[in-house]
């Protein structure tokens, strides 16, 4: 073991001193191809994709398709017809909740095809009262949760009301309340058709790991292509991005369900169907419900994201207000974001663990309690809205709906706060900012782009070679290498420099935390909690305080990309040195090794594979959250793949630039879960 | 359709072959079994040729240390494997020639199984889970919590109907296990190594339970463990597998007293003789001369519990079957002989054994 080390760091010296070799040898004048690949065939990639998806719209599978309202016969291909249904199916629901929270006459409309709505006011359905949706939220998280659950849903409803943003945040919620059911009902079938068909599931995996590191941005482009814009394509894009957590978790959770509970329920006499539902996924609903929560998650993440192609709601005016730089605005619509997906995932958890009472044996109003409390809310509140706007119709109705005029605002606070801390801290901060930009930034920048390709290319295969032999070494060669052949190398280069630095800092900071807190319990469980928090904020909202404080820059695209990414680098931290055995912290102790001796030679070694998986996805996190720092400006991959969204050929463009940036995080991902493998094997925990 | 002697479960030439190459040698050999090309092959073989019946309100353990097919012929039994060969009736029925829908129907209605890691189900209450082979019949849920309540009074959880498994001990989530198995009303009760995860103490506590529940349910037994005391102490019948072969079928008294191989033998050598042997293996006949002690023993009684009473009795004491009926006697000689000196000294009624 030893030996073998000591081996593959002498290798590892030789590779890095053939790679220097290489840098300074290589000329990038007269380099080449050797410097960089010059215009290939692969350069014409884009436009093909481009070509072929158009065909796919345009000409394939044409069919004759009749229309009623012109009484016309017209040619269309199946892909139009199939995307417009589809398209309309979504939008409908999302209109249909939209219209029921805040009113409108296009469901209406739907059903009878009218055109003259005009004419017809009475169809127009009048919006719940905020008032009450908010007292059904406090009733539902009661019905659910119990009393905690209850405030949290009913005030974070109240906040969204009286913060004036009922309308948007209700936008946002029919859209999500369509997308999380959708992308959960999805992922359940394909999970469960991959469970029971073991070639569908070697076929799943690879498109899964591929989809799930494509960047949120390069699922708007082909989106937009075929479904065009507005709150059905978002919902679509939504759709696409959050179903595959979701399959995979449904498929990780079924194949850990111990085979004797398999046992015990095929021996109650279930049929396929009763053991698939009644026994299988309520065993694997841990695993199920993280799926759960992370496609809540990803829709509310994609909530702001998708406002690009047109999604109305939260996130629309969070881009509005980040844009104007109206940071007390964003900073109250991120808290709104925020609370919509915390309630959303803790009453999501509540239902799927309610439990029946049998034995209750409830008089009429008490058995439906919930449901006529709803009622008497209800028509409580429908009558002071109505009571309200017919004696007081001057004054605005402050019990139907709370414009964003009308509502409170700290924003004056807000941006007077941010004024005064730029006012306090410009000099140190914009001396920071020209520290880290002229002296570590742009310098390390300019080493990854002075990097000959074949160089790079090198160093990657030999540490592949070196991890996990000629299989691995060709695996990410292949990966890195397409990246090379494709025009956009360069841009590659700056966002590995990005990546890099970020991973390194949170890695640093995450790292020495999370063994830090990992020496006592209560911090363990307090450090824990912290990152399930952080979590559960989407993406995005990290630009907001980054913004406030550090102004439009690359650096505040990192500072916001490491606090992203150090949640993931601690929790797997703690996780891995508290897994340790207790036994064998024991027998360290008994051995006489003190706290940092046992630390080092005990702890450390064992969460070492762990420690690893942690980095592995802050390298993931860091990944995405550069891609989405595009949105304040950066040069890399990710503003190529913003540019090509609003290009009117940008499809196959946008599609390749996420599949280089997937191949980039696929490449870590695999080197990395080989490394760990290899070591847990080395310490029999595989 | 069932005569009175048709056994309940009838194992005709069981094979259970594990492998890749299983198919492959099987094919070759035109189905029939060659043990020795399948092992050269580098398959498995779990459960190599084995036959028995086992009658109606019989428990027959299998023992067997682990690896030895114990649970691989259990699980043959009740068709969560598919046995490579062979035939297996259950009264008469051919289970392994059964489609999905009889499977189900005789497992909802004939059969049930309890695991040694308890396999309750985690989102189910007590309740829930005993009602849950009702309600894949489809009961109504009224009927069937009602059901599931009689079952919990039955292994005595009343007051925890609505507790989570995980809110329960090791014991109290078997007698979930126990309880669930029976609420179907099985005629045929698996049980695969159901106390091997409990403590000492609890694993005492649930084998009396567990005969306790026999003595009033009196179902026909398959059960599997790899403690060959629990065996002596509840079988009517032991199967001792090594293997995948079943190296002895008999009674506990019989294994003890006359182990078919040297394997046996180990495990036999540190039986107390006392433990297992009944009054009537070891009585002798009464000449009718002799005066009797007022003390009389019945017949099942075993030896390490009547001992003290009648070494402490000068005259020989009478062994009387159920109805008190007088069958044979006992002298403190023989008592002496069981308790401190040779097996091969004794004379055992080895005919009456079998029928114990």
């Amino acid at each position: 073991m030893q030996n073998v080390k000591h081996h593959k760091g002498i290798q590892f010296l030789a590779l890095l001193a053939i790679f220097f070799v290489l840098v300074v040898a290589i000329d990038p004048e007269s380099g080449g191809n050797l410097w960089r690949f010059q215009e290939n065939i692969f350069w014409l990639l884009p436009d093909a994709l481009n070509n072929g998806l158009k065909y796919l719209i345009n000409d394939f599978w044409v069919v004759d398709i009749y229309d009623a309202e012109l009484d016309l016969t017209e040619e269309s291909t199946m892909m139009k017809e199939f995307t417009r249904g589809l398209s309309g199916v979504v939008l409908f629901f999302i209109t249909l909740i939209r219209e029921l929270l805040l009113g409108g006459v296009k469901t209406i409309v739907i059903f009878t095809s009218w055109d003259f709505v005009s004419d017809n006011e009475w169809a127009y359905i009048p919006a719940l009262p905020w008032t009450a949706v908010a007292a059904g939220a406090f009733l539902l998280g009661h019905y659910l949760g119990g009393v905690k659950l209850s405030v949290l849903a009913g005030l974070s409803m109240v906040y969204i009301a009286l913060f004036g943003q009922w309308e948007p945040a209700m936008q946002t919620l029919s859209f999500v309340l369509v997308a999380v059911p959708l992308s959960v009902l999805i992922g359940l079938v394909i999970g469960i058709l991959a469970y029971k068909n073991k070639t569908f599931e070697l076929i799943l995996t690879p498109l899964l790991n591929v989809a799930q590191s494509m960047p949120h941005f390069s699922y708007l482009i082909p989106v937009v292509v075929f479904f065009g814009i507005g709150d059905h394509a978002g919902a679509i894009s939504t759709v696409i991005f959050a179903t595959p957590p979701m399959i995979r978790l449904t498929i990780l959770g079924l194949k850990k369900v111990a085979p004797e509970v398999l046992e015990a329920g095929k021996m109650s006499g279930c049929n396929p169907r009763q053991l698939m539902f009644n026994v299988l996924i309520p065993t694997a609903r841990h695993d199920i419900l993280i799926g759960v929560n992370q496609v809540i998650m990803q829709c509310l993440a994609m909530a702001v994201i998708a406002s690009f192609i047109g999604t109305k709601g939260l996130g629309y005016d969070l881009l509005v207000a980040l844009n104007r730089l109206n940071i007390g605005e964003a900073l109250e619509l991120g808290v709104s974001i925020v609370l919509i997906a915390v309630v959303l995932d803790k009453l999501s958890l509540a239902w799927a663990n309610k439990q029946t009472d049998y034995f209750a044996d409830l008089p009429f109003y008490l058995h439906y309690k919930y449901r006529l409390a709803f009622m008497a809310i209800l028509i409580i509140t429908s009558i002071i809205a109505y009571a309200v706007a017919t004696f007081l119709p001057n004054v605005h109705n402050y019990f139907y709906i709370i414009d964003e005029a009308q509502g409170f605002t700290t924003q004056t606070f807000w941006d007077a706060f941010v004024d005064w801390l730029i006012t306090a801290t410009y000099q140190s901060v914009q001396s920071f900012n020209l520290f880290m930009i002229t002296s570590v930034l742009v310098p390390m920048k300019e080493t990854y782009l002075a990097m000959p390709v074949v160089a790079t290319l090198f160093l990657v295969t030999g540490v592949g070679y070196l991890i996990g032999g000629i299989r691995s070494a060709i695996i990410v060669t292949a990966f890195i290498g397409f990246i090379a052949l494709t025009p956009w190398w360069d841009r590659a280069l700056i966002t590995a420099y990005m990546v890099t630095f970020a991973t390194l800092i949170s890695v640093i900071i995450g790292c020495s935390m999370g063994a830090l807190c990992s020496q006592n319990a209560r911090a363990t469980k307090i450090i824990l909690l912290v990152c399930d928090t952080f979590q559960t904020f989407p993406s995005f909202i990290y630009l907001i305080p980054v913004i406030m404080l550090f102004g439009v820059s690359d650096l505040s695209v990192l500072i916001a990309v490491i606090v992203y990414a150090t949640i993931p680098a601690t929790r797997y931290t703690v996780e891995g040195l508290r897994n340790v055995p207790p036994s064998l912290q024991e027998a360290a102790s008994m051995s006489g090794l003190n706290r940092m001796q046992r630390l080092r030679h005990v702890e450390l070694p064992l969460a070492f594979p762990h420690i690893l998986l942690g980095i592995n996805q802050t390298i993931i996190f860091a990944l995405f959250m550069v891609i989405i720092g595009a949105f304040i400006g950066t040069d890399d991959l990710g503003q190529l793949i913003m540019q090509s969204l609003s290009r009117s050929n940008g499809m196959g463009q946008g599609i390749l630039l996420g599949l280089c940036v997937a191949f980039i995080g696929l490449a870590v991902d695999h080197l990395i879960h080989t490394w760990s493998n290899t070591q847990k094997k080395a310490l029999g925990i595989a | 359709m069932s005569t009175p002697t048709q056994p309940v479960i009838k194992c005709e030439s069981v094979y259970k072959v594990f492998g890749e190459h299983a198919d492959k040698v099987l094919r070759k050999a035109d189905g029939a079994i060659d043990t020795a090309s399948l092992i050269e092959a580098g398959c498995v073989i779990g459960v190599n040729n084995a036959s028995f019946e086992v009658h109606k309100g019989e428990m027959l353990v299998i023992m067997g240390l682990s690896g030895s097919g114990k649970s691989t012929l259990l699980r043959c039994i009740s068709r969560l494997i598919e046995s490579t060969a062979g035939n297996i009736f259950i009264d008469g029925e051919d289970l392994l020639n059964m489609d999905d829908k009889a499977l189900i129907n005789i497992r909802r209605n004939k059969m049930g199984m309890v695991f040694q890691s308890f396999a309750l189900l985690p989102h189910k209450t007590v309740l829930e889970n005993i009602a849950l082979p009702l309600q894949v019949k489809g009961i109504s849920t009224k009927d069937s919590m009602e059901r599931a309540m009689a079952m919990i009074k039955l292994v005595e959880l009343t007051g925890n109907e609505n507790a989570f498994p995980r809110q329960l001990s090791g014991g109290q989530q078997q007698r979930v296990g126990i309880a669930r198995s029976l609420a179907v009303e099985p005629e045929l009760w698996f049980l695969d190594e159901p106390f091997s995860a409990l403590d000492p103490l609890i694993r005492k506590e649930m084998q009396d339970e567990f005969l306790r529940l026999q003595s009033v349910l009196h179902k026909t037994i398959l059960f599997v463990t790899h403690d060959f005391d629990e065996a002596i102490r509840l079988a009517d019948r032991i199967a001792i597998m090594k293997d995948g072969i079943i190296e002895q079928i008999d009674t506990p008294a019989n294994i003890v007293l006359n182990p078919a191989t040297e394997y046996i033998a180990k495990f036999t050598r540190g039986v107390r003789r006392e433990r297992v042997l009944t009054c009537k293996t070891i009585m002798q006949e009464d000449d009718g001369h002799t005066p009797l002690s007022d003390l009389t023993v019945s017949q099942d009684d075993v030896i390490e519990t009547i001992a003290e009473g009648v070494l402490s009795e000068q005259n020989p004491v009478a062994v009387v079957d159920d109805q008190g009926k007088k069958v044979g006697i006992l002298t403190n000689q023989i008592m002496v002989k069981i308790l401190f000196g040779d097996t091969s000294e004794l004379s055992i009624n080895t005919n009456t054994v079998g029928q114990a």
